[in-house]
This record gives C-alpha cells, sequence and structure tokens, in this order.
C-alpha cells in the first residue's frame, strides 16, 4: 500500500508540469494586452505599458516565460499579478472560502443523498421512491445559475432563512450556497445510491445474511451499504476535485471571496500567474482526491489489493 | 476616462429569468435586524484593479474608496464650478502658464503628518515616472518636463518647484487656463512620507489626508472599514462615525443584498432592476445624470467612413430616444451634443446631425454614392451587455437606411482597445467617455485633437482637422473663463460638422440606499459624497 501511494504521488509530478504549462499556454495564446484592460476607456501611457510590459516578461517567447515562471516556483515563489500582490497571498486568501464551501457542499451531498439512495433503494416504487426520482431530475436539469438565483432570492430575501450574499455570518453564510453548489452531485448521489442498494438487495450475499437470521438493520447497514458505497465514493471523491472548480458560479452569485471568483476574474483580465497558480492548485487537488479515493476502496472492500 | 466596463457580468441574462420566476415584489421588511452600530453604513464597491493609491487608479470602483480617503487641492460645486473646499488657498497664474499654487496650514495625514507643498511634488514625480508605471501618468501631461520623463531624459518633472512649506508653482508646457479645474482629479492627490517608504503596503493600508480614514488593510474580494478621521481640516467633515466598503463580484447580488438592508448604499444598480427598484425604494432611488457620453465613432480611415456626409447619415438614422426607452429603461438620453449637459458650455441641439430624421439621412447618404449593398461593421467589446443595444442601432440603420449590418462584439476590453489603435474598426465602434474635469475640454481634447490619436490617447477615430485644434488651443489660453467656453463651442460646432464621432447617449445612474442613511449625493465624478451620507438611528 505505501509504495502504491508514493507511486501515485510521483506520477502526480509530470501530471502537474504538463498541466501548468498548458495552462500557461493557454493564458498565453489570448490575444490582446492584459496591461491596457487595467484602466478601462482610458489608454495608459505608453512609456508605462513599456514598463509593466518589460516588468512582467510579456514580450518573451512562451518558452521563456514559461522557464521563469518554473524557475521562481521552485523557490516557493508564484509570481505576482499585475496589481504587485504575490499569487500565493491570493491563494491563502481565497483559498479557505473555497474549502469551507467545498466542505459543506460535500457534507450535504453525501448525508443527504445517501440516507435519500438508501431508503428509497430499499423501498423499491414506494412513494418515497417516486419522490426522490421526480425531485432529482427536477434538480439535475435546473442550471445551477438559476437554482442560484432562486434560492438566494427565495430562501435568503423573502423567507429571509439565509444571508443573501457576503462571509458575515461566519459557517452560517455558507449553508445556501452550499447546498447550491451540491445540488446537482447531491442528485448523482442519491440515484447512485439508490440503484445500488437496489441491486445489492438481490445479490446472494444478501440472502444468505438474511438467511442466517440477521436482522434487517444489520443487513442493510452492514453488508448491503458498504458494497453499495463503492461507487458512491468514488463519485464523492472525484466530485471534490470538480467542485472546487465549479464554484465559479455559486462563489459569484453569492459573492464569496473564494477560489473561483478570482479564477474567473483572473482569466478576464488575463491575470497570467493567478490562472496558472490557481488552476495548477485544483489539479493538485483533483489528483489527490483521486488518490484518496483509490485508497479508500481498499478499506471498503477487502478484495481490492494495491501491492 | 472609464467606462461602465464592468456592469452586470456572465449572470445578466440570468438575473432576469429568477427576477421574474419569483416575482420580485415589493420588499418586506426595511433594515436588517442585528448589525446596527451607530453611526456607521455600508456601501457597494466593484473589485478595484489597483492598489489603493490615487496615481494608479482611473477606473470607477478604486476611485470611490479613494474619494472617502483623500481631498485635494480644489472641490467642484454641484454646477461643476472650481471652489477653494480643499487644501488649496488658491491657485493664480498671469499667463496661464506659470502656476503658483498656495496651500491652507493645518491639513494634515491621517498618521499626523503635514500636508505641504512636498507631498504634492513628490505624489505627481512619482505618478508621472513611467519607471513607477501608475495608470494615472498620462493625466500630468501638461506640466513642463512630463515628455522627457517619459523619454528618459530627466528624473523628475522639470516643471515643479517647492517654493516653502505651503507653497509651489507648476509650470505647463503650453498655456491651459483650466489648470485649477484639472488637479481637483484623483491623481492629483498628496501623497504622505509613508507611500514612499513602502508603496506596496500602503496600497492596502493607505493614508489620505480626506474625511475618513482606513480602519485596517483593504481586503481584496471582501473590502475595506473606514472610521471618521476627526482632525480633518476641511469644512465636509464625516457625518457618519464610519462606513464600509462590501466588495461584490456581481451588482446584481449587492442590489439584492440592498433590498434586505445588508448593505446601504448601491450607487449604480444594474438596468434590468431599474423599473423594480424604482416601485420599491420610493424616495430612497436616486436618478443622477453623470458626464459620461456614450459615442458611436467612425473609423475615418477607413475609406468607407471617410465621407463626413456618410458619418452625419448614419448618425440621422438612429433614434436615440427609443433605443434609450426600450434598452436602457431611460437610464439613457439622447445625446445632443459632443460634451454633457453638466458641464459649462453645453448648449443644447449642438450636435445638428444628431436629431432623428431618416429622409434626410437617405438624401445625403445619396448624394455621397455610399454602397447599400455591403452590410456595416458595428464594434463593441464583448461581455458587458452592449450587444443589445448595438443591435437596435443595426436594426435602425437596416431599417431605415436599407443598409444590412453585422455585429462584431467578441473582443474582450484587452483586445478590443489595442484593434483601435492598430486602425483596426471596419465600421462604427461604440465608446464611452466621462470627464476628467468638468469642462468641455476635458471631451474635445482626448477624443477629437491630433495630439490625442492612439497610442497617446483615445482619438479612436484618427479624426484630424487643424481648425479644431487651434480652436481649442484658443480656448486652453483664453483670459477668462467665457472666453475659453466660446473657443471650444466654436470647436465643438467643427467637429458637428465632421462627426467623427456620434454621441448618442448621456448617461444617468440609478442610486439605491436604505432607509438607514439619508442624504445620499452623487457627484459630478459619480462617486457618492460620502463625508455628506447621516445614518439614522
Amino acid at each position: 500500500m505505501g509504495r502504491y501511494v508514493a507511486r501515485r504521488l510521483l506520477l502526480t509530478i509530470p501530471v502537474l508540469l504538463g498541466a501548468s504549462f498548458l495552462i500557461f499556454a493557454m493564458v498565453y495564446a489570448l490575444p490582446g494586452n492584459p496591461i491596457r484592460a487595467l484602466a478601462g476607456d482610458r489608454p495608459v501611457s505608453p512609456a508605462v505599458v513599456e514598463v509593466l510590459t518589460e516588468r512582467f516578461h510579456l514580450n518573451d517567447p512562451l518558452w521563456v516565460q514559461y522557464w521563469e515562471y518554473l524557475k521562481n516556483l521552485f523557490s516557493g515563489d508564484l509570481g505576482t499579478d499585475f496589481r504587485g500582490r504575490p499569487v500565493i497571498d491570493t491563494i491563502e486568501r481565497t483559498l479557505p472560502v473555497t474549502i469551507k464551501l467545498t466542505a459543506v457542499a460535500i457534507v450535504f451531498e453525501a448525508i443527504i443523498g445517501i440516507i435519500a439512495g438508501v431508503l428509497a433503494g430499499i423501498r423499491r416504487n414506494s412513494f418515497f421512491d417516486n419522490l426522490v426520482l421526480v425531485s432529482t431530475t427536477v434538480i439535475v436539469s435546473i442550471p445551477i445559475l438559476v437554482l442560484a438565483f432562486i434560492a438566494q432570492l427565495a430562501l435568503g430575501l423573502k423567507l429571509g432563512w439565509f444571508p443573501i450574499a457576503g462571509t458575515r455570518e461566519g459557517l452560517y453564510s455558507y449553508i445556501l450556497p452550499g447546498l447550491v453548489l451540491a445540488s446537482g452531485s447531491l442528485a448523482y448521489v442519491a440515484r447512485l445510491t439508490r440503484t445500488s442498494i437496489a441491486e445489492n438487495m438481490r445479490a446472494d450475499y444478501v440472502r444468505t445474511a438474511r438467511a442466517k437470521g440477521l436482522p434487517n438493520r444489520t443487513v442493510i447497514v452492514r453488508h448491503t451499504l458498504r458494497n453499495s458505497l463503492i461507487p458512491v465514493v468514488t463519485f464523492i471523491g472525484a466530485d471534490i476535485g470538480s467542485l472546487l472548480g465549479g464554484a465559479i458560479v455559486t462563489e459569484t452569485v453569492f459573492n464569496l471571496p473564494g477560489i473561483g471568483r478570482e479564477v474567473f476574474d483572473s482569466v478576464r483580465s488575463q491575470e497570467g500567474a493567478v490562472v496558472v497558480g490557481i488552476v495548477t492548485l485544483m489539479v493538485f487537488f483533483f489528483i489527490f482526491f483521486n488518490l484518496v479515493v483509490d485508497v479508500l476502496y481498499a478499506v471498503l472492500d477487502p478484495r481490492i489489493r494495491y501491492d | 476616462m472609464k467606462s461602465s466596463k464592468r456592469s452586470s457580468s456572465l449572470v445578466a441574462t440570468a438575473i432576469a429569468a429568477a427576477l421574474l420566476m419569483t416575482a420580485c415584489g415589493g420588499s418586506d421588511e426595511g433594515g436588517e435586524g442585528g448589525g446596527a452600530t451607530g453611526g456607521t453604513f455600508s456601501a457597494y464597491i466593484g473589485e478595484p484593479e489597483n492598489p489603493i493609491v490615487p496615481g494608479n487608479t482611473t477606473e470607477s470602483e478604486g476611485s470611490k474608496v479613494i474619494t472617502a480617503l483623500w481631498t485635494g487641492l480644489v472641490t467642484f460645486s454641484e454646477e461643476g464650478e472650481v471652489e477653494y473646499n480643499g487644501v488649496a488657498e488658491s491657485i493664480t497664474s498671469d499667463d496661464n502658464q506659470n502656476w503658483t499654487v498656495t496651500l491652507k496650514d493645518g491639513w494634515t495625514f491621517h498618521d499626523g503628518t503635514p500636508v505641504d507643498a512636498q507631498s504634492f511634488v513628490d505624489a505627481w514625480n512619482y505618478t508621472a515616472d513611467p519607471q513607477n508605471a501608475q495608470d494615472g501618468a498620462s493625466y500630468l501631461g501638461r506640466i513642463a518636463g512630463y515628455q522627457e520623463l517619459q523619454d528618459g531624459a530627466a528624473t523628475e518633472l522639470s516643471g515643479l518647484q517647492v517654493q516653502d512649506e505651503t507653497t509651489f508653482t507648476v509650470e505647463l508646457s503650453a498655456p491651459f487656463a483650466l489648470f485649477p479645474a484639472v488637479v481637483g482629479y484623483q491623481t492629483f492627490y498628496p501623497l504622505p512620507d509613508a507611500f514612499f517608504e513602502d508603496p506596496e503596503a500602503f496600497g492596502t493600508a493607505p493614508i489620505g489626508n480626506g474625511p475618513f480614514k482606513a480602519d485596517g488593510e483593504f481586503t481584496p474580494g471582501q473590502g475595506m472599514k473606514l472610521t471618521r478621521f476627526d482632525e480633518y481640516a476641511g469644512d465636509d467633515k464625516a457625518k457618519a462615525d464610519g462606513m464600509e466598503f462590501i466588495v461584490y463580484a456581481d451588482q446584481a447580488t449587492a442590489y439584492t443584498d440592498a433590498q434586505d438592508g445588508n448593505v446601504d448604499i448601491v450607487d449604480v444598480i444594474p438596468p434590468d432592476v431599474i423599473e423594480s427598484a424604482e416601485s420599491e425604494f420610493g424616495d430612497n432611488f436616486i436618478r443622477t445624470e453623470v458626464s459620461q457620453i456614450t459615442y458611436l465613432g467612425f473609423p475615418t480611415y477607413d475609406a468607407r467612413f471617410a465621407d463626413p456626409r456618410v458619418r452625419q447619415a448614419i448618425s440621422m438614422a438612429i433614434d436615440r430616444e427609443a433605443i434609450g426607452t426600450a434598452i436602457f429603461s431611460g437610464t439613457r438620453t439622447p445625446a445632443d451634443a459632443f460634451v454633457a449637459p453638466v458641464v459649462d458650455g453645453y448648449r443644447e441641439g449642438a450636435c445638428e446631425f444628431c436629431a432623428f430624421d431618416p429622409e434626410a439621412a437617405n438624401a445625403l447618404l445619396d448624394e455621397a454614392g455610399f454602397d447599400r449593398s455591403q452590410p456595416v461593421d458595428l464594434w463593441f467589446n464583448a461581455g458587458v451587455g452592449h450587444d443589445a443595444w448595438l443591435e437596435a442601432v443595426g436594426n435602425q440603420l437596416r431599417q431605415n437606411l436599407d443598409v444590412d449590418f453585422q455585429l462584431r462584439g467578441d473582443l474582450d476590453f484587452a483586445q478590443y482597445l489595442p484593434l483601435g489603435e492598430e486602425k483596426g474598426f471596419t465600421g462604427p465602434f461604440r465608446y464611452g467617455w466621462s470627464f476628467d474635469y468638468p469642462a468641455a475640454e476635458s471631451y474635445l481634447t482626448p477624443l477629437f485633437s491630433t495630439v490625442s490619436q492612439p497610442p497617446a490617447g483615445s482619438n479612436f477615430s484618427f479624426y484630424s482637422n487643424p481648425e479644431v485644434e487651434r480652436l481649442i488651443a484658443q480656448g486652453d489660453q483664453a483670459s477668462s473663463e467665457e472666453e475659453a467656453v466660446e473657443a471650444y463651442q466654436q470647436a465643438e460646432d467643427l467637429i458637428a460638422a465632421d462627426m467623427p464621432m456620434a454621441p448618442l447617449f448621456f448617461t444617468e445612474i440609478q442610486t439605491v440606499h436604505t432607509d438607514k442613511v439619508d442624504n445620499v449625493r452623487i457627484d459630478l465624478f459619480q462617486h457618492p459624497i460620502w463625508s455628506e451620507v447621516t445614518v439614522n438611528n
């Protein structure tokens, strides 16, 4: 197991390098001059443009710029944005917000999704089962952007249950955006669990367990659920990565100063250093959580071995 | 200066959808329950593009913070007249070229250091030096020695001389009668010694001389808290104990938050909520006419648009009133001059070819032999909601002139302006302009004079008329204000005949505030006057 994890971690290095280069090249390929966007309709004086272009190596060829970036990266310097702020500070400031949001979303996704899925799965075709099927269909079919505005206006403004925007009320501010962010995946988790449970309920080992005279509860929780969770855990694990990256809309609508909003702003203003830094970090998260999922497999299913 | 570059963003259309779905009616509750903190209020800003340094900020969001933290040499009355309510006692000159600035005693920065002649001269030198890469550098272009500094032949502006603690002199490279108005702009604000010791730290913990001082650092993406500066030497002391700027990624969110009373002042609300906002906020809904003009520029370098008659015809074929009502819900009024009504020298109907007259337009177009079979390209920058009104302009050209159109709106701002600089516009293009100081000259020189052709300035039409040049210079050197205004008006008449850019709309902005605050007024630069805001408690 240890060797397996080490090998996987080593593999992330070329992946990260490749990913950062691709992102770098894409930002580089964006047409236009980011310096010009700094001051609105008023042109920046040519001398100023020249100084800034020089300072940020904007005229150098792609390879030179990437090499400069890498050199700095290895000495722990992620570069600065055009306002002179170190990218590392930006990440330090925005990442906790996104982590909290993602954590809240994952908790909702896992708890509500799995419970709804289990209940629907063990009582196929019951009222609850149908309710889960219909409601998840509705949620999945509404774009997250629309869902975010409806939740904000209905639950935030009209009913006043949740704050509308910002992080002023601490963790409570994250409940509504977390729910919105989780909604799509939540529906998916519920359906996945339902199918998986329903399938396993008919499996031989469940029949055996029942024949042994085990109580229904033990059969479902210890035997069926544990087996059924394997695809669900895979999905949730992979989802952490995409939630971290997919929070752009949610963070913008709910005005959470997180990484998604930052990366969106940075792409628009062609802040190359920020985009590369943050997206590479996202790639790393994605790889890391996939690794965690693979390790968890072995825990959930003793038949899976890595050595 | 700065256009509405950051209006509603990716979510604009969906807001409308979501609003419809939840039938956004009257608000139920007024103010919020918990957060009342005595005499403080909060205000919306978008993310500033630059650190909070006056000389480096030419966009609207950072400017709002800077006007709370700083007071300049002069202030302006509601009519745009220069008033000596700022740091300057007087700004005088015998020849409009050599100016003497005398400062009042007793002004200090928030850190206790005095605001003296040196703090202005140092600040201006720093801003103008290209090595410091300040966005506002070009505002100092009239001061003698600016060009040498840009070329690297000098290290500071030769035109600035400190005489004593409270006096400095400014030599301009050419006479300019409006100099006292120019220095009211934020690029000319003073900087304390603390700035020069560590400009970077200063950008997040700014120290100004204005009615409010920073209480803690500016946190990107979140905002900043300010408290009243009790030692403030000016007459416009802050009425509130403190205020907070809250950064919102999206105007629409800020507006929704204001409906619930979580943010007290939203100075510019998104266009799609204007109608409901008026009924919902009642007296707390304010309309203000501002200096911004929306133009449709013509590439005079393109053979197709080289004939002034073509440009006049297109201008006359656009029913500004209809577009203003249908698309902007009345936030844009038809423009009938090249300068905004808020400046001295504005004349109603100064632009004779701005009146809607399709028949005359068609006649002119025939006279000029314009090829109607080819579509006209309409250029604008992407992603900030220009699509709808340019499409309306196109439809009017099709309807009134029988000329087809093609929308060219897929370039972001960062690519749009450079294309204009390279004479890349193949048809009429959108351009917005607000003045830097309340004067007609602040439209004429930057947009229509030869020296302002890109990359130096914003004359994206590449218009050039020696007579206009001469009249502007005559106005700049006039000995009295009336004389100056007259010369500028003559220049405007020539521009109106040549029509390098068609003025389309004057701008009105809509502000809402909660019941918690009163006395919310927007100044000519589109900033709420923070010091005047009172808190009800």
